[in-house]
């Protein structure tokens, strides 16, 4: 760890790390349509295309004072935009997190991982789904526990979201073995298997972009 | 495929503003939302219907009449947002409450379950019917699991019926899911549809080939076959739903045969034709056919067949006066 290492994001740093999410969603938005395609109807990448393209909408010009209203308006951007399953499920995973958070006006590791373990609370409660059924879960649920384990390690911010994203990874690479229980993959039953889920790889690269984001601010 | 479209982004706003040109006098459009309700609202317990598009003319089209008195309008083949149904709701509710009735996919179950809860804030009534025709989606022990599909249209018109004579939320709902669960039906995909944006068919099938029981976004079905003579695919559909329907001689259903979008009339009226000789054989009655395109996914090639299994209550909300854009009785 370097001095110059930066372990806490002002308001105004967390709204441009999840712009940038947010682009990165967008320029990924072939490779989510054809994972979606293998299993699903093939609409997610353009679902989460427009719930980031109205998150960059309401957040861009707008001064933020807390965390907590970055997250809900990134939130309710999604769920007010999005329809289809994602928009509720990766609405969630904004919104469920700031519930009911303490109004914060830095985001640290300890918050990241508070605000994520609640969210990923959140997601299953509504959703009713568990790690292995090939859903966004199978990549939410390693990364967040990813967030707890360096939080209570003191690593820094940018190892923590190392940490997530690879979590991610692995629980994207580990989607492909599950047969689906929910959505419109679950027909597929067997068939589903070598195929990875999509809203997994959503959750990943949000995670390796939030990393990215980081990263450049280090450098 | 070809599509008489502009920018694929635009296509469901621009298909509202058709929409509400064509039926003005009839139809009020939601600021801000996705959504169109009755212009005429009366004293009664509000029915509401939605989801994706790309299945007109479902759902605006049995907005009126004796039928629903809103819809909530999602993007192409994605669920509406909770907002959309909220608006709905809001705007068609009397103060006796609002039913929701919508095919049972994952994406429409969140949103209008995140809808009701949010207008439970505001002391607005609602309950839900998932329709669950598809019987080709989920073995009968997890018949909750299954998709709806053309069978919405007998559920929403005996729920508009209902609610048009005056009952209880509850007892609109109550004969509502008796509907439902008297409605079986099967589909067969021969050929996909598109989605606007991607430019992608939904899936893909040889020339010769067809797939029984295909669900209407390309899920997957019973059996993938050869193309086979109208009669002896019929026959094959129609071994299965009245398997599962257990209807016996001397009962009575009302038919639909319903177009997935590029089918023409003229191999729907032969399907009809043999359902009818099936159904004659067996001695169960028809009450009536209504063959049409109510539930479609872009051009797909295919249709489904749908039988509401008819008890005195509902055959005389199947016979109730109802008018909308695209249903009358």
């Amino acid at each position: 760890m370097t001095t110059t290492d930066v372990n806490k994001l002002d308001a105004s740093q967390t709204k441009q790390m999840i712009l940038y999410a947010g682009e990165k969603i967008r320029e990924n938005k072939p490779l989510l349509t054809k994972v979606d395609s293998a299993i699903g109807d093939g609409d997610h990448g353009i679902g989460m295309s427009v719930g980031f393209e109205k998150v960059e909408e309401n957040l861009k010009d707008k001064e933020f004072t807390t965390i907590n209203d970055i997250f809900k308006t990134t939130g309710m951007s999604m769920v007010q935009s999005m329809g289809g399953a994602s928009g509720v499920i990766f609405g969630t995973m904004f919104l469920g997190g700031v519930k009911s958070l303490d109004a914060k006006s830095e985001l640290d590791i300890s918050t990241l991982a508070e605000i994520f373990s609640a969210s990923l609370e959140a997601i299953k409660q509504r959703g009713k789904a568990g790690l292995g059924d090939k859903t966004m879960i199978d990549a939410l649920e390693p990364a967040v526990n990813g967030l707890k384990e360096s939080a209570s390690d003191s690593a820094t911010l940018l190892e923590a979201l190392k940490k997530a994203e690879d979590n991610a990874a692995e629980g994207v690479e580990n989607s492909k073995k599950y047969i689906a229980k929910f959505g419109r993959a679950k027909s597929l039953g067997e068939r589903a298997i070598g195929n990875q889920d999509a809203g997994a790889t959503s959750v990943w690269i949000i995670f390796k972009s939030m990393r990215e984001w980081v990263e450049q601010l280090n450098k | 495929m070809k599509k008489v479209i502009n920018n694929p982004g635009d296509v469901v706003e621009e298909m509202l503003e058709g929409i509400m040109r064509a039926h003005q006098n009839s139809f009020q459009k939601i600021d801000g939302v996705n959504g169109i309700v009755k212009k005429q609202l009366k004293d009664k317990v509000a029915v509401v219907t939605g989801g994706g598009s790309g299945h007109e003319p479902l759902f605006f089209g049995v907005v009126g009449d004796g039928l629903a008195d809103g819809v909530a309008i999602g993007n192409v083949f994605a669920a509406p947002t909770p907002n959309t149904v909220q608006e709905v709701a809001k705007t068609v509710d009397s103060g006796k409450g609002v039913l929701f009735i919508y095919g049972n996919y994952a994406g429409d179950v969140l949103n209008f379950d995140m809808a009701a809860e949010l207008l439970e804030f505001e002391d607005i009534q609602t309950t839900t019917v998932k329709v669950t025709d598809d019987v080709a989606s989920a073995p009968v022990e997890r018949q909750e699991d299954r998709r709806g599909i053309a069978g919405d249209i007998f559920v929403i018109k005996v729920a508009g019926a209902a609610a048009e004579k005056g009952l209880s939320l509850e007892e609109v709902t109550a004969v509502t899911q008796k509907a439902n669960n008297h409605t079986y039906s099967i589909g067969v995909a021969l050929s996909p549809g598109t989605i606007p944006d991607s430019g992608e068919p939904t899936f893909t099938l040889a020339d010769d080939e067809i797939e029984l029981g295909m669900g209407i976004h390309g899920e997957p079905g019973m059996e993938r076959t050869k193309l086979m003579p109208a009669d002896e695919l019929t026959k094959q559909l129609m071994e299965k739903l009245l398997n599962e329907s257990k209807l016996t001689s001397g009962e009575e259903v009302s038919v639909l045969i319903n177009g997935l979008g590029s089918t023409t009339l003229m191999e729907l009226f032969i399907v009809n034709r043999k359902v009818a000789q099936i159904l004659d054989e067996k001695g169960i009655g028809i009450h009536d056919m209504d063959v049409n395109n109510y539930c479609t996914t872009q051009e797909m090639g295919g249709f489904s067949i749908s039988l509401l299994k008819l008890d005195d209550e509902l055959k005389a909300y199947y016979d109730a006066p109802a008018k909308a854009p695209y249903y009358k009785k």
